[in-house]
């Protein structure tokens, strides 16, 4: 799908990691694990080769190598996002306090 | 009709790209975070849906049991999951993530080595890369995760020659990579690479003791996305090059956070095996035969439930004992009383960045009566009463004081600077650092020897009687 090649590829690569940076740099640590079980359920992209490879009906070794692909990864997403969820979920901001007497 | 549904495919990857980076942002306020999540999972959603209409999927009975079976895993887990248990958890997803995208790199030189297609030069370089990453990945979180479960031992173990052993290894993979690429060697020497890779990724993980989880954790999450990424090199698909940099960032930005809290390096916690020795170390400004003070809980009841200011300081000990709903029966109590309670919350308290922050707001504490390090250490001095449940190292003065401490520079909460410390543990042993806390001998400290559940109801019950 790439036709440019690797040096595309590699710029691809390089500028996503500059704005990756540049996004998440200030998260409050309240919010630490949470980014990290959601970007680790993003790190599930990887899906999308394992399907690409499961589907491919290109001989038994490789549906195989790709289904197995296919179920770690979708377990990675799937299970990533709903817990990142379940968490945020249990986030809250307190009420106005009144002050102590 | 190709090329239309090829633009199509890519341009809904630029659109789930999109939605991961503006979900990430959002990701970053507690105000706007579930909101986050939902954009990258709706990103995640459109590039699998596109992607299955894409021509190269020509057979769709595996695929589909692929996501169900894996679709049905995920969301028992991420259910069923105790919020204790979160750190392993988050690793296991790791190890998921990386081994996916090591069978990506599998699968395709198996594929091209038995066609009739020469495997170029780039293709070759990014399959071993692949292989590399993604393994490194798997086997390392495999053992955290058995390190965090305590099935392994979670301190750290020094193995003979450690370090020479790692980058021996490293060499040797690095030789059968290039016979691959090179030589095309025979798919044996591949086997073996992988296998190789595997032990590479153990013998990184293994000699890291518990209280350095928190920068593991973060670093196989940032080798996750990269292992991703290089997935994407592997068949050339600029979603998974995309996606996987933006989590190779994420993770890396933890990681330094991590380190940076624990005032050491990335080298030093990867090849430090700190924590290994316990010998050696002195007493680290304890005076010998320096006594503790034990309190009993009726006193210490007391002694709260008349103060005005308490600061309570969660450490890995409250998640053990899954204490969290007690600590917040404890500040309830006292709130009742008119009591002002705020919980000090050290960046790496726990096994993962943020693991007290979740366990907090698991019993609904309010996320903004939890203040960082740089926020609340100047308020100890104000304060009545510091409660340590379960936290030793990030609390050990001897980081500020001694120079010649094993944690000397570490940032610390400053608990010694409040009028009178309460210190919830379950016996006098060494924390992590494997050495002593004259926290524990301050004269202003009395210890309550307890399990952080028990020794909180016991205090919960002495309040309520004052």
């Amino acid at each position: 799908m790439l036709d440019g090649g690797l040096l595309i590829a590699i710029y691809i690569f390089a500028l996503a990691g500059f704005v990756g940076f540049e996004v998440i740099t200030k998260v409050p640590p309240t919010l630490h694990t949470p980014l990290m079980s959601g970007a680790n359920a993003i790190s599930g992209i990887t899906i999308i080769g394992a399907l690409l490879i499961a589907g491919s009906g290109e001989g038994a070794l490789t549906t195989a190598l790709g289904v197995a692909a296919v179920i770690l990864a979708t377990i990675n997403v799937v299970g990533g996002f709903l817990v990142t969820d379940r968490m945020l979920r249990m986030f809250r901001r307190g009420r106005e306090r009144t002050p102590t007497p | 009709m190709t090329l239309d549904r090829d633009i199509i495919i890519t341009s809904a990857y630029l659109i789930s790209a999109a939605l991961f980076i503006f979900g990430l942002r959002r990701m970053g306020s507690p105000a706007t975070a579930r909101m986050g999540n939902t954009l990258a999972a709706s990103g995640m959603l459109l590039a699998i849906i596109v992607t299955l209409i894409s021509e190269e999927i020509v057979s769709y009975p595996a695929i589909v049991a692929g996501v169900l079976i894996g679709g049905a895993l995920g969301a028992v887990v991420a259910r069923q999951v105790k919020m204790t248990a979160m750190p392993q958890m988050v690793a296991v997803f790791n190890g998921f993530g990386g081994a996916a995208s090591a069978l990506i790199a599998v699968s395709e030189y198996f594929r091209l080595r038995a066609g009739s297609v020469e495997m170029g030069l780039e293709t070759s370089v990014t399959i071993m890369l692949g292989v590399l990453i993604g393994a490194v990945t798997f086997s390392g979180s495999a053992v955290a995760t058995g390190k965090l479960q305590e099935v392994i031992v979670s301190r750290a173990v020094r193995l003979p020659a450690q370090n020479l052993v790692s980058v021996a290894l490293f060499a040797v993979i690095g030789a059968l990579a290039v016979t691959q690429i090179v030589l095309e060697a025979s798919p044996l020497l591949f086997l073996a690479m992988i296998a190789l890779c595997l032990a590479l990724g153990v013998i990184l993980v293994l000699p890291i003791g518990g209280a350095d989880m928190p920068v593991v954790i973060s670093l196989l999450n940032s080798y996750s996305g990269l292992a991703a990424a290089a997935a994407g090199f592997v068949i050339g698909n600029p979603i998974l090059i995309i996606a996987g940099a933006l989590v190779g960032a994420a993770g890396f930005i933890l990681t330094q956070i991590m380190t940076r809290a624990m005032h050491r390096s990335l080298a030093n916690v990867m090849f430090g095996a700190f924590g290994a020795g316990g010998g050696g170390v002195g007493m680290s400004g304890v005076a010998a035969g320096a006594a503790v003070r034990e309190g009993s809980p009726e006193d210490l009841g007391i002694l709260l439930a008349y103060a005005q200011s308490v600061i309570i300081v969660p450490g890995y000990g409250l998640a053990v004992a899954q204490a969290q709903r007690q600590v917040r029966d404890l500040a309830d109590l006292l709130e009742e009383r008119g009591v002002d309670v705020r919980y000090a919350i050290h960046p790496v308290a726990g096994r993962m960045p943020g693991h007290m922050n979740v366990l907090l707001a698991e019993v609904d504490v309010p996320y903004d009566r939890l203040y960082d390090l740089d926020q609340i250490n100047d308020e100890f001095a104000g304060t009545d009463v510091a409660i340590v449940v379960g936290a030793n190292d990030v609390t050990n003065p001897s980081a500020r004081e001694q120079a010649d401490s094993p944690i000397y520079g570490m940032p610390i909460l400053n608990v010694d600077h409040a009028r009178n410390v309460i210190v919830l543990k379950r016996s006098m042993s060494p924390g992590f650092a494997g050495i002593d806390n004259p926290l524990f001998y301050n004269e202003k400290t009395s210890m309550l020897f307890a399990d952080a559940k028990d020794g909180l109801t016991r205090l919960i019950e002495s309040v309520q009687e004052s």
